[in-house]
């Protein structure tokens, strides 16, 4: 975990309500793929963590929905400008040896498995990636060249199941992970990693905010998770 | 220049102290700096009995602060006594505040029985002011004669300094506080959180899953001191001030104020460096305002 100042390098709008920041400090370590930063920004009492899509010699990309009040003044800071982040959160995907990657995504469940292909693909795994969007216009990386993209627009995100797969990285939306552990077939253990969501305040386990039940007891979504193997999970 | 105070005979190197709740036990610190340099930690809250606390969400944004209704989630008094402390006191070197609360005269006393036996617990303190459990906590805070209740029949089965944790949510906190002295306690922390409330307009309901919940952070600072202030002018035992302090200038203020030493709560959750960056700036703050000492400042504004 890194706390730095972050130098704002573009900040763009890419959909109707997603937008992509770029943030610089030459002293920020590379995290681990699943991994989030919790980010503050001037006016709001807590920080607002934000998967991470992307790293590279210090420079973090990070995806973002405008949905409230901080993530609209978020989308109004300029290049140039400095923010604070908490960096390193979470305990992030493991890599597991596979032969059929599948990466699952839905809405702005899809930029950490940017992150995700990029480092399989170095692993010299060719991971397919199989995306869900609300609308057309909504649509985040479908020519990348690395890896196969599958695109579902509106309808269930696991009608695109394909037949062959030997592991599943899955960030979405709680009912769509429901669905994938629903639905997808069986996979040997810690093959299938859903990454998940909750409302949180400190992002480094401290204030017991984001608890869940798991086969394993409590854990804390921001240290122990986001991200839980299909064998942790206890849904509810 | 000497930033050390004392609580009970307790000395503290300085009088920073990481609030119940906002630093769990002590751990989730140590990646930032070395817990060391802390005045004491207290820990999270804990019950008689193993608790997952309330459903979530358990968190909102306020202006200048936030909404917990966390619930105590803990892992029972007995797991922190037996396992948790002595792990913690391994290489912590600091007093240790325990944070105990319940649902029940029996279980305060029982949950007291237990960690009073624990070595390495420096202080106990008994949180009769948590708003977010139902049938428990704050109610028993909020009644003068059902707190010095409370008070007297724990302070019966401790070996350590006793000190109540207090809610702001009453009409008289010096009435409370002034019972709990009489019931034997030997020191107050105070304050806990307000209750409050969030809606979420999209969805015209509660923002946390329990409806209400404690508001904390600087929103609070000016209620928490003031009711250290009050007090101050009511008791004779050593104050804990907490509620919203954020800065070395907070803290010298909460004493001036009438507290001996001083907790600091959420500013802990947006700034994890928050207790460090406290005291690296008190030598400077003390030497801006002329203070050698900084027990000699304790309720200076009274005078």
């Amino acid at each position: 975990m890194q706390i730095l100042n972050f130098t704002i390098t573009e900040n763009t709008q890419l959909t109707r309500d997603i937008w992509r920041v770029r943030l610089h400090n030459p002293q920020a370590e590379r995290p681990k793929t699943g991994q989030f930063v919790n980010l503050q920004i001037d006016g709001h009492y807590l920080r607002r963590p934000i998967s991470i899509c992307d790293w590279e010699d210090g420079t973090y990309t990070l995806i973002y929905r405008v949905v409230g009040q901080g993530t609209t003044a978020l989308a109004q800071l300029q290049p140039g400008q400095v923010i604070n982040m908490l960096t390193g959160l979470g305990n992030g995907f493991t890599i597991m040896p596979a032969q059929r990657p599948l990466l699952i995504g839905g809405g702005v469940g899809v930029p950490p498995l940017y992150y995700l292909a990029k480092e399989l693909v170095k692993a010299g795994q060719r991971p397919t990636m199989l995306l869900g969007f609300a609308r057309e216009e909504d649509v985040l990386f479908q020519d990348e060249k690395e890896w196969d993209v599958k695109v579902v627009i509106g309808g269930y995100v696991t009608d695109g199941l394909p037949a062959h797969y030997d592991a599943i990285y899955a960030c979405g939306p709680e009912p769509m992970l429901r669905g994938i552990d629903r639905t997808a077939k069986a996979l040997a253990p810690g093959h299938m990693q859903l990454s998940f969501e909750a409302r949180m305040a400190c992002g480094f386990g401290a204030c017991m905010a984001c608890t869940c039940r798991t086969q394993q007891g409590y854990k804390r979504i921001c240290k122990d998770g986001p991200i839980l193997t299909r064998e942790e999970i206890q849904w509810t | 220049m000497d930033l050390s105070v004392k609580l009970s005979g307790i000395t503290l190197q300085n009088p920073v102290i990481p609030a119940s709740g906002c630093c769990g036990f002590g751990h989730e610190l140590r990646p930032f700096y070395d817990i060391n340099i802390l005045g004491g930690l207290a820990l999270k809250g804990s019950t008689l009995e193993p608790r997952f606390g309330n459903e979530l969400p358990r968190v909102a944004e306020t202006s200048a602060g936030m909404l917990n209704s966390v619930g105590l989630q803990n892992p029972g008094i007995e797991a922190v006594a037996q396992a948790i402390v002595p792990a913690l006191a391994k290489d912590f070197h600091q007093p240790i505040l325990a944070n105990v609360s319940g649902f029940s005269l029996e279980e305060f006393v029982k949950s007291c029985e237990i960690i009073t036996q624990c070595d390495a617990v420096s202080i106990i303190e008994l949180n009769i002011s948590c708003p977010n459990v139902r049938g428990g906590g704050m109610i028993f805070g909020t009644c003068a004669q059902a707190a010095a209740e409370i008070v007297a029949a724990c302070k019966a089965v401790v070996t350590k300094p006793l000190y109540v944790k207090l809610t702001p949510n009453v009409t008289n906190i010096a009435e409370v506080a002034k019972a709990c002295e009489a019931a034997g306690a030997d020191g107050l922390s105070l304050i806990n959180t307000l209750l409050g409330l969030r809606i979420d307009l999209k969805s015209r309901k509660p923002v946390m899953a329990n409806k209400m919940g404690g508001l904390s952070g600087p929103a609070i600072f000016p209620v928490a001191l003031r009711c250290v202030w009050q007090v101050y002018q009511a008791v004779q035992i050593p104050i804990i001030g907490l509620g919203g302090v954020s800065s070395a200038r907070d803290v010298i203020e909460m004493m001036l104020a009438g507290a001996t030493a001083v907790q600091v709560g959420a500013a802990n959750l947006v700034n994890p460096m928050v207790c460090k960056e406290i005291i690296d700036d008190l030598p400077a703050e003390m030497e801006w305002l002329g203070i050698e000492k900084l027990t000699d400042i304790i309720g200076g504004a009274h005078a």
